[in-house]
């Protein structure tokens, strides 16, 4: 009885289906994680929950084939294999000293994201000068993968995609906006209103510039 | 859901009237104590101000005991952990006031990983005429006393003094989430995302774990605690609400480590209304005994529901507090509002529930009547003492005069907090930085 006064768009929205809208959502929630991972202290459930949302697009992802897989090197594996693991998001959870990154870790993350690997291709180079985050060991790492993600649909060489850092600076939201608006199937895909467009990230991703400012390139340049 | 009109009459005032909003200003918690005679504030800011409500006079019947300032102090600063290289706010998250034993009233507040004990006390005598110093204080010279004298107390301008008596520290790795008092009056837990800890108010260096669902490997985590309470009567039972929209009933006579839950409440899913944003909107955000104890009332995104303690597979009622988002979760995800932590509140009589959505407004639910109205709370469309009107929400078609339409909704504008005095019609309502309270409307 609630839905009666609601328009179809409402059940078009959840309905599982639309690929297109299926990927920007899974790449605002690896942006988002990105996000959380920068900060020293991430608001958990936030991570817990955007993670789960992660899990469970890929999950679909895997069981209707749409989870292409270039390479031979992923063929045979487990579709768990490839979720994105919780710990990614909630490393500073048990926070310490910088760590080295583990290779397990690190193969463990590089397995996590859906695209092509690229060894060696996302050396120190442009996040040399990446501010504090990268001391805590994640960094890196997380954008490799968000990186990674993106260029499923975007062929193109690190190179390329870092050309431009000293671009001009987008917030989040617009980028976030750009980034759906970009990726929208139809007039019934993701609507974005201005009033809530207003507002910045909210729960506080209050992350360094810098760090921001790549992430933003990344995704400006797809 | 009825197109309600309630009828209730309320006025209102408003206390805090800050002409400039500050980060540190916003409203992060309020409570009344358990007379009703205290409103407590808690802030961004880490500062703690509590409302008095003035003793009723016969001569203003249009003024039925207003609240006003009583003690303001600075409950938490910021920290630096220097081991973890990161800083801790001093947001206060949580204040609970204990029952009134004496004169002074006590307080716990809390930030993300600190709960301090506060006496907040009246005192209107000074003692003068001190041997061994003088009246500033200073010691004076022994030499100089030559006789002695009895101290007396002089009366002197009323000062409320808020003092800190203990400060319960490193007990929480995670961000602590609620606090609750136990009716025992001489335990309380504290509860983080992954862990639950009993304190005894007199020990500060040690706690007991009562609640640990921290998997062994971080990977595995799926599910954090949200929200945790005490049985208002029951010392030996409490529940814990999860972000997967679940709730568990401890009972701590069971074992020392309630990790095997007593009951387990769940809702079964809706598989029409099923969609990526399933588990997020049904993450329990708040949850509440009644004041009888019979029943829970969670609070996720769009709904409240109130749960008999005898029926664990659905609770006894729904009610939906704003419906007309469903078809905005994708953009609601984006600007993180989905993430948005909204609390709930029974009234004195466990009849009415209230609890906040955005653009100001917040909602009451008759269990009785089922009826149901939308308020706001704002400074622009209500004056002191007016009767506040009910707001409605127009979804799609034509918005009707009076209406507002989805698209115009204000999502900055969020109220989270809220609380109801223990036995009167009397509200507190945070709104960003401002405070209103609104009355049953006085005949």
């Amino acid at each position: 009885m609630f839905a009666r006064g609601l328009k179809r768009k409402c059940s078009e929205e959840e309905a599982p289906a639309d690929p297109l809208q299926r990927q920007s959502l899974l790449d605002m929630s690896l942006v988002k994680l990105q996000l959380c991972h920068m900060l020293a202290e991430p608001n958990l459930c936030r991570s817990v929950l955007i993670a789960n949302t992660v899990r469970q697009i890929q999950e679909e992802m895997t069981q209707d084939g749409s989870w292409c897989l270039p390479g031979p090197q992923t063929a045979g594996r487990l579709p768990r294999d490839r979720l994105v693991s919780t710990e990614i998001l909630c490393r500073s959870a048990r926070a310490g000293p910088p760590q080295a990154p583990d290779p397990a870790d690190l193969a463990s993350a590089l397995q996590a994201v859906p695209a092509i690997q690229v060894p060696g291709a996302v050396p120190a180079g442009p996040w040399g000068r990446a501010g504090p985050g990268e001391s805590r060991g994640g960094f890196p790492r997380s954008l490799d993968q968000v990186f990674d993600t993106l260029e499923s649909h975007s062929p193109g060489t690190v190179e390329e995609l870092f050309s431009d850092v000293d671009g001009p600076y987008y917030d989040l939201d617009a980028v976030l906006t750009g980034m759906v608006g970009g990726a929208k199937s139809g007039p019934e895909g993701l609507e974005t209103f201005a009033s809530a467009a207003a507002p910045p990230p909210g729960t506080g991703c209050k992350a360094d510039l810098g760090e921001l400012d790549h992430v933003v390139e990344i995704l400006v340049e797809t | 859901m009825e197109e309600d009109i309630d009828t209730r009459k309320i006025n209102n005032s408003f206390l805090r009237d800050h002409s400039y909003a500050t980060e540190a200003d916003i409203i992060s918690t309020v409570e009344f104590n358990h007379t009703g005679e205290l409103l407590a504030t808690g802030d961004k800011g880490g500062r703690v101000v509590i409302f008095q409500r003035e003793q009723e006079s016969k001569n203003q019947v249009h003024r039925r005991g207003e609240y006003n300032v009583y003690s303001t102090f600075q409950s938490h600063e910021p920290e630096f952990d220097y081991l973890k290289s990161l800083e801790i706010e001093e947001k206060i998250n949580k204040i609970r006031w204990l029952p009134q034993q004496n004169a002074a009233y006590f307080l716990l507040s809390t930030n993300d990983k600190t709960v301090k004990l506060w006496k907040v006390s009246e005192r209107d005598k000074r003692p003068e005429g001190y041997n061994l110093k003088d009246e500033e204080g200073r010691l004076r010279d022994p030499a100089t006393i030559t006789t002695l004298r009895v101290p007396v107390l002089r009366p002197m301008d009323l000062m409320v003094e808020a003092t800190p008596r203990r400060v319960f520290a490193n007990a929480h790795t995670y961000h602590i989430n609620s606090i609750s008092v136990n009716s025992d009056y001489e335990t309380y837990m504290s509860a983080d995302d992954l862990r639950i800890n009993l304190w005894n108010f007199e020990i500060t260096n040690q706690s007991f774990n009562i609640v640990d669902i921290k998997p062994a490997n971080m990977e595995e985590l799926t599910e954090v605690i949200t929200a945790a309470e005490f049985h208002p009567h029951h010392c030996n039972t409490f529940v814990y609400s999860s972000s997967k929209g679940t709730i568990r009933l401890c009972d701590m006579r069971a074992s020392a480590l309630c990790d095997r839950h007593t009951k387990f409440f769940e809702e079964p899913e809706d598989p029409s209304n099923r969609s990526f944003f399933s588990e997020i909107i049904s993450s329990i955000s708040d949850v509440k005994f009644s004041h009888s104890g019979r029943y829970i009332m969670t609070r996720d995104y769009l709904t409240v529901k109130v749960w008999d303690l005898n029926m664990e597979n659905r609770p006894i009622e729904t009610y939906q507090v704003h419906d007309y988002l469903r078809s905005k979760l994708c953009s609601l995800y984006e600007n993180d509002c989905i993430f948005d932590k909204f609390e709930c509140v029974w009234n004195g009589s466990d009849s009415v529930i209230m609890t906040g959505s955005y653009n100001n407004f917040f909602r009451m639910f008759d269990r009785n009547t089922k009826r149901d109205v939308t308020l706001e709370a704002s400074r622009e469309n209500s004056k002191p003492r007016a009767i506040l009107k009910p707001r409605k929400v127009c979804v799609g078609g034509k918005r009707r005069k009076d209406e507002i339409s989805v698209d115009s909704l204000d999502f900055s504008k969020k109220i989270l907090h809220t609380a109801w005095h223990p036995s009167e019609n009397i509200i507190a309502v945070a709104a960003t930085n401002n405070l209103y309270i609104f009355q049953d409307k006085v005949n």
